[in-house]
């Protein structure tokens, strides 16, 4: 048994240790907005926090977050307005969309690494996510139009 | 003569036949979209259900494509699979246009399979095209007999009352659409023929289509909401993984040694599957009590395979029997064949031959293969993402021994389709399985298992001659096509009779029968046999229009050095709209003279012909789209440096300019454009894989790499305005890519490259090679 934070709540989880952390949020806790894309780490579909920081969760066993404090994306911003899902809104950022949560989530801690971050860094952060249906452009433009309302200050 | 695309292909005729039956609605629906006004950004996921959604008492139904409720909401029924191209948004627009709704009191439905809808298929780019007619004709039905009733009801006559805003005005007064549809009659319904009368809006008077709106489907894809295949759950549920034999045909199991895998806590057991489809032959599944626990023991499952002659065949076997089949001239089909073609040719002042090749490309859907199967009260219940539910359903019923009234696909939406998902063949393992344990079955598929189960865009092999005559004209023009035939596996009834008489798929030709004037021009399909017993081959997003144009326009760069003429001015001198190139009403209107403006356009828009800088190359290449029948009219510019040293290629921007048309969502259609162009751009420069003894060689990201965001360069796109029929927009912008980006290296560094995909060590041998 693993008991850790989930999205603010501490949760035990009956898996065995060495199973993803992935598969224990979708079926154990029932939350899917994390989604399962190429189960090595290599496509960022996945991407949670643990304790603040991006982690491919198709490859972190469930031991190893024994007491840590794990976000997804539904536990992102109560309001699911976080100033990226407002600015993905605003550009109609997703296609297919099945990337976007792990895409979003990826974003949250550039941003927070990189508050005005640089194409340079956008494409260094972001080259673990791969969107299949090709909605870099937007991504990249979501970012800066994120960067720039918490900078503002417009949101939260 | 040219040949078109067979009669078989779903018209819009077959669905507007369709239309007038009247039918209740509102039962057995999964997924829907409703505005909220809670959230201010327009829509929230709403998902349905049968046992919650009711059927409503009180409802307008003019035909099953929509209905009305008391209190004015219209629900639209959505026979499209949303798979990113907010499909259930663009349909919905073009019938609130017509019908004068007030969008936020619309919502959509992605309906269930069920015979009614007819031929349920999301591919081809087709869903705005052949809709259009339909819904716009169904939407303006429902505003006439709400205009008729609600002018008796405002004690008016009808000829003094509009429509506007979901409400029928007349001498000043208003009744609201809700109040019409509770207080009224509308028994109203109308017959094809009057269907078929009614005069849909000028484009001026259009309120909703070419105007953007926040497309409904993506509220729920940025705050986790919303389901997919992979999301689908029932109580009870087995979850399995598949054992995928090591040929995509005639592998049989001999032995299932299962010892190791009981060590693995939630193991179940491990089944051979007996599959009377022939759909997934030599499939085992592994079923455990978790996702987890089945992928760990079917690692540990040893099952020993006897596998067909394909274990034997490999990339160059395919492409070798590609090339022998075009060397035989009496083989194939002859989709285009004009008189005089030899006589051109012997009697040329120039002539020209290339080859151009392309490799294997895999789906890569993000969301990998999953089905959820189970029978409940007696139907058999299907939860997964499908582009085509019906033709699966066929496959299901032969599969499962039952009717095809007793299965339904709950629809879901798509983690990408992209033409894998056209395939219902990973849907038949799942269901098997549920009957063989008599219990829910989730399966999923690994990534790996996913890669080689795909059915992937087959390898091809073009040669492409070219005639010229005494005074500098093109006089004539072969282009002879091998790959393996998707619909001739998956599909026959797509495949159509040559001028010669002999089938072929059109899926893998089009994009050959292009629009420009060539003079007497050839054109061959020939089916690459030994590629189809290697594998499943599949449509992939933009199909042949997607390799075909790799090399008419790669060729006809080429072909322009050779006469030394500019490759753009050759192009708009043989788009001269002559003779069959001139269209025709309304689908083709305009004809070549289209393609000639879109590249006019971005000739002028890349400054084409101004000088570059050292290693800095431009290259153009226009497409007619996916057909002749459904023609958008696609131009594309790359600039790519180029690395003389490496042979590193760099895209550092695409400009693309499109007539499709009248466009019905702007944002949406722009979207589509910019990823089906970057899609091109991944397949010119970054995928492409090879089959090694009957398996595909790459099946997971670590070595299959697909574009990322640092090699994505600007991309440009401008829509020419147009109020002509609208065309598809999820697979053109793919089509000019790769011969743009391939014509732009030429241009950059006198490198000729003729295989996709290009790779540096292949710029590095065409640079060698520069006379």
């Amino acid at each position: 048994m693993t008991t850790f934070d989930l999205n603010g709540k501490m949760v035990s989880a009956n898996s065995p240790d060495d199973a993803p952390l992935l598969w224990v949020i979708r079926d154990e806790m029932g939350l899917t907005g994390t989604k399962f894309g190429c189960g090595i780490g290599f496509c960022g579909a996945c991407t949670v926090h643990v304790e603040g920081r991006a982690t491919r969760s198709c490859i972190t066993p469930i031991a190893a977050v024994a007491g840590a404090k794990v976000t997804t994306i539904e536990g992102l911003d109560p309001n699911g307005r976080h100033p990226l899902q407002t600015a993905w809104l605003e550009l109609q950022v997703p296609q297919c969309g099945y990337c976007q949560p792990g895409q979003i989530m990826q974003a949250a801690t550039l941003l927070k690494d990189f508050p005005n971050p640089t194409d340079q860094a956008i494409n260094a952060v972001m080259a673990g996510s791969v969107c299949r249906c090709m909605t870099y452009v937007r991504i990249r433009k979501a970012i800066k139009l994120a960067a720039t309302r918490i900078e503002e200050g417009l949101d939260r | 003569m040219i040949n078109r695309l067979p009669q078989k292909l779903p018209s819009s005729d077959e669905i507007s036949r369709r239309s007038f039956l009247i039918t209740m609605l509102g039962t057995g629906v999964v997924l829907g979209y409703a505005r909220s006004p809670l959230n201010t950004a327009g829509a929230v996921l709403s998902p349905l259900n049968a046992e919650s959604g009711g059927t409503p008492t009180e409802l307008f139904v003019p035909t099953i494509w929509y209905g009305i409720d008391p209190r004015g909401t219209v629900t639209i029924n959505v026979i499209r699979a949303e798979m990113g191209q907010h499909v259930g948004t663009a349909l919905a627009r073009i019938v609130a246009d017509e019908l004068e709704a007030d969008w936020n009191k619309v919502r959509v439905i992605t309906v269930d399979s069920a015979a009614k809808w007819g031929n349920m298929i999301t591919g081809g780019s087709w869903s705005v095209w052949q809709a259009f007619p339909v819904l716009s004709r169904a939407g303006a039905a429902g505003r006439i007999a709400l205009i008729e009733e609600g002018a008796k009801l405002l004690g008016v006559p009808t000829h003094l009352c509009t429509a506007r805003n979901s409400a029928v005005k007349g001498a000043g007064r208003s009744i609201p659409y809700g109040d019409i549809v509770s207080r009224g009659n509308l028994g109203r319904t109308f017959t094809a023929e009057q269907l078929q009368r009614i005069q849909i809006k000028s484009p001026v008077e259009r309120r909703l289509i070419g105007r953007n709106t926040l497309a409904l489907d993506i509220p729920s894809k940025v705050n986790g909401q919303g389901k997919y295949g992979l999301d689908a759950a029932v109580a009870g549920v087995v979850y399995a993984r598949p054992k995928v034999p090591p040929t995509r045909y005639d592998s049989k199991v001999v032995s299932v040694d299962d010892s190791a895998a009981k060590r693995v806590p939630g193991y179940l057991k491990s089944l051979v599957l007996d599959d009377p489809s022939g759909t997934a032959p030599g499939w085992v599944m592994v079923f455990a009590k978790s996702f987890v626990a089945a992928s760990k023991a079917a690692d540990l499952v040893k099952v020993t395979w006897e596998s067909g002659q394909a274990a034997k065949i490999s990339e160059a076997d395919i492409q070798k029997r590609a090339a022998e089949l075009i060397a035989d001239p009496k083989g194939g089909s002859l989709f285009v064949d004009d008189p005089d073609v030899e006589t051109a040719f012997a009697s040329a002042k120039r002539k020209i031959e290339r080859t151009y090749t392309t490799s294997t490309v895999m789906h890569f859907a993000l969301e990998p293969l999953n089905v959820l199967a189970f029978e409940n009260d007696g139907v058999f219940e299907i939860h997964a993402g499908s582009q085509w539910q019906t033709l699966t359903l066929s496959l299901l019923a032969k599969a499962l021994g039952r009717s095809q009234d007793t299965i339904v696909i709950r629809s879901y939406l798509l983690g990408g389709g992209f033409g894998r998902r056209l395939d219902g063949d990973y849907i038949v393992p799942a269901a098997l399985a549920s009957k063989a344990i008599g219990k829910p079955v989730k399966m999923i598929c690994t990534r790996a298992d996913d890669m080689r189960f795909d059915c992937p865009r087959s390898p091809s092999v073009q040669v492409m001659r070219m005639a010229w005559g005494e005074d500098g004209t093109v006089t004539a023009m072969e282009h002879h096509a091998a790959a393996g035939w998707p619909s001739a596996v998956i599909a026959p009834s797509f495949l159509s009779r040559g001028l010669n008489g002999v089938p072929y798929d059109p899926f893998s030709i089009t994009g050959a029968d292009h629009w420009y004037n060539v003079g007497a021009q050839r054109v061959r399909a020939l089916r690459n046999d030994l590629a189809e017993q290697t594998f499943r081959p599949g449509w992939l997003r933009s199909v042949s229009a997607g390799w075909t144009n790799w090399a008419v326009e790669s060729f006809m760069d080429e072909a322009a050095h050779a006469a030394g003429v500019d490759p753009g001015k050759l192009r708009l001198r043989m788009l001269d709209g002559a003779g069959r190139n001139a269209g025709s009403a309304p689908n083709s209107a305009g004809g070549a003279h289209r393609q000639a403006t879109v590249l006019a356009r971005v000739a002028e828009k890349v400054g084409w012909g101004k000088p570059t800088p050292t290693d800095v190359g431009v290259g153009i290449a226009t497409t007619f789209g996916q057909e002749r029948n459904m023609p958008t009219w696609t131009a594309c510019a790359a600039r790519v440096h180029v690395d003389r040293t490496t042979g590193h290629v760099t895209v550092e921007k695409l400009t693309l300019v499109i007539d499709a048309g009248t466009i019905v969502q702007p944002d949406g259609a722009e979207a589509q454009i910019e990823g089906g162009a970057l899609w091109g751009l991944s397949m010119a420069l970054h995928e492409g894989s090879e089959f090694v003894n009957g398996q595909p060689k790459d099946t997971n990201l670590d070595s299959y790499p697909l574009l990322r965001m640092g090699d994505v360069p600007e991309v440009e796109v401008e829509f020419l305005p147009s109020s002509e029929a609208p065309v598809g927009l999820g697979e053109p912008g793919t089509t000019p890519v790769a011969p743009a980006i391939g014509n732009a290296i030429f241009a950059a560094s006198g490198a000729r490259v003729r295989h996709l995909p290009i790779r540096p060590k292949q710029v590095l041998e065409a640079l060698a090679q520069r006379t």
